[in-house]
């Protein structure tokens, strides 16, 4: 094994220093108030969990999981999302707690990426979930609940993107016999590749309309709600159809809908997800900065079954993806300097600006080592030095 | 406000038919277009900007948003795993993803090793026909690898297979046709829908129909 530089850090990890450090917290702390005030209660789970259990329930690939064995010798993951284990504390710590219940979490996840920038393997979501609520209201809430977070901090412009996977199966099954057809144009709609979508329909061994069908399926994406509306009235597939206008009507009424696209294509990567299904877009940067859906079967792993939806921000990407005047500037400090015989005035002086919400540095003179560029740190310096020198 | 669209463009062998479909499409590229050695070109008048970028970089661009769409090879997009939109076969710059080698050669060591700048590509291909190879990645120039005895096969892309012949090479599988493809980026689709949209009705009819007879 080469031996690392002494500054290196295992791949995709990262330092915070103090000016992104005092962005994400100031980011994390107007989402903590936020989603108190709509009655979310936030937990925290452990960063290891069983390989087994959660490992195996969080749908996340097998090579993105930081898989190692504990000292017992069971294999544990590195916690690859956040949904698996609140599933868990809701089927045990929580399996008495009246549903539905609203979560809501901060916390660091891990999945080994690539390694290539933008990818970092660790990386910190904010997110929410809504349990034991199966009604379309709840998928209405977390998305409002979402784009409210999005709008505090001042995201500019705000798109939210909605499938519904459950239609993507029963449509894609009513015109596909070939189960294993389906599931390769389901991965590939998940790939966004539209034309291997293409390509397979033109292969297979189905009747003209269904190819045509198909392949609007595809073109739908370009259309307005309306008009993918009717398409999906044209394509009876069960109840989808209505389902989906009453979900629209409900977004209007949330005054949701000048921000949502509705996009039947819309597979995402997670595979617990069973209904609704949603991404976050907006800002300044090139990769989508939130997810989320509706999971009803995920429960049922932890003993608890128990329809669900859900949704988490990255952290990360939003900061990103923020214009520089969102975040204000640090509130300035001033450094109170002293000698021996003044430590006393220095003290209650620097106590009395601590208590007006002034941030104050104590600094004994004696450990100054360079006059100027400790000066040069603050906005001002107040001395309590007889003898010469930090005379301001 | 109107969308600023910035196309990545690929230097080189796609770039000369990339342009010509843009001014079958109606896109009013200037004439200095083809010849300059500028990077960044902007269309006076007009919501369009271009890059133009090596073509295996293509998809970066795209995948990272600084492009909102590119014009890239199913050969640059299948080795570089990007998450963006494939949304049109543009049909152009039509070449096939070949496996080659010598006419006659015994294989001497137990390993079947195949250079290839596709190393993804090339796994993938083998492991399919279930085969297990060493791969050895080249940037270039890879018909020589198996005439200096450094590999075995080849796996590259062939159009009209002048180069194996001249060194002796001969096309032994076809593993796929290629062409090139309009990529998205998934962030740009949803923030420049109209703008995108756009391009792409205009740029449908004439695929359409250079796609016609392709096979």
């Amino acid at each position: 094994m080469t031996k690392p530089y002494m500054f290196e850090k295992p791949l995709g990890l990262r330092d915070t220093l103090p000016q992104a450090h005092r962005i994400s917290y100031e980011l994390k702390d107007l989402f903590y108030k936020e989603m108190n005030q709509w009655g979310y209660d936030f937990i925290k789970t452990p960063a290891l969990e069983f390989a087994e259990t959660v490992g195996k329930a969080s749908a996340i690939d097998d090579h993105q999981l930081f898989k190692f064995i504990d000292r017992q010798g069971i294999p544990v993951v590195l916690r690859p999302d956040m949904t698996t284990p609140i599933a868990r504390v809701v089927g045990s710590e929580l399996k008495e707690a009246v549903l539905p219940l609203r979560l809501a979490y901060t916390s660091a996840l891990y999945r080994a990426q690539k390694s290539e920038g933008g990818h970092p393997s660790e990386f910190e979501q904010v997110g929410a979930e809504l349990i034991g609520d199966a009604t379309p209201e709840a998928d209405a809430e977390i998305i409002s609940l979402m784009v409210k977070l999005f709008e505090i901090v001042g995201l500019d412009p705000i798109r939210i993107v909605i499938g519904h996977v459950g239609f993507v199966d029963a449509f894609i099954r009513d015109l596909v016999f070939d189960e294993e057809d389906v599931h390769t144009l389901r991965e590939l709609l998940y790939m966004k590749n539209d034309v291997g979508f293409r390509e397979l329909v033109a292969q297979l061994d189905i009747p003209q309309q269904n190819k045509t069908d198909l392949n609007q399926f595809i073109d739908t994406r370009s259309l307005d709600i309306d008009k993918t509306l009717q398409f999906m009235e044209h394509h009876p597939c069960s109840d989808y159809y209505q389902e989906v206008n009453n979900f629209m009507h409900l977004l209007k009424a949330y005054g949701l809908l000048e921000k949502i696209d509705l996009d039947l294509t819309l597979v995402p990567h997670l595979d617990y997800y069973t209904g609704f299904v949603f991404e976050g877009y907006g800002g300044k940067i090139g990769f989508s900065l939130a997810s989320g859906g509706r999971y009803n079967d995920l429960l049922k792993q932890f003993n608890r079954p128990a329809p669900a939806t859900g949704f988490g921000i990255r952290l990360d990407r939003l900061i990103e993806s923020l214009p520089m005047e969102a975040f204000p500037d640090e509130p300035e400090k001033v450094a109170v300097v002293y000698e021996l015989d003044t430590i006393q005035e220095a003290l209650e002086y620097a106590n009395q600006k601590r208590k007006e919400g002034i941030r104050v540095v104590l600094q004994n003179a004696k450990s100054i080592q360079n006059e100027r560029a400790f000066q040069e740190q603050f906005k001002t310096v107040k001395s309590f030095i007889k003898t010469g020198g930090l005379s301001i | 406000m109107t969308d600023y669209i910035t196309i990545a463009m690929p230097k080189g062998r796609i770039f000369y038919d990339a342009c010509h479909l843009l001014r079958e499409a109606g896109f009013d590229l200037p004439n200095e277009f083809e010849t300059t050695r500028k990077l960044i070109l902007t269309i006076e008048n007009s919501n369009f900007r271009f890059i133009l970028a090596k073509p295996v970089d293509v998809a970066t661009y795209v995948e990272y948003g600084v492009a909102d769409i590119g014009i890239a090879g199913k050969d640059v997009i299948l080795e570089s795993q990007r998450n963006v939109y494939e949304m049109l076969d543009l049909g152009i710059s039509a070449c096939r993803m070949a496996v080659a080698g010598l006419p006659s050669r015994k294989q001497q060591s137990s390993v079947t090793k195949v250079a290839t700048k596709y190393p993804k590509i090339a796994t993938e291909y083998f492991k399919k026909q279930g085969k297990q190879v060493d791969i050895i990645s080249l940037n270039g120039s890879i018909e020589l690898a198996p005439l200096i005895g450094l590999s075995d096969y080849i796996v590259d892309i062939v159009s009209t297979g002048q180069t194996l012949r001249e060194n002796g090479l001969v096309e032994l599988t076809k593993i796929m046709e290629i062409t090139s493809r309009l990529i998205v980026n998934p962030v740009s689709y949803r923030l420049k829908k109209k703008s995108i949209d756009y391009i792409i009705e205009k740029l449908k009819p004439i695929v359409e129909v250079t796609g016609v007879g392709m096979d």
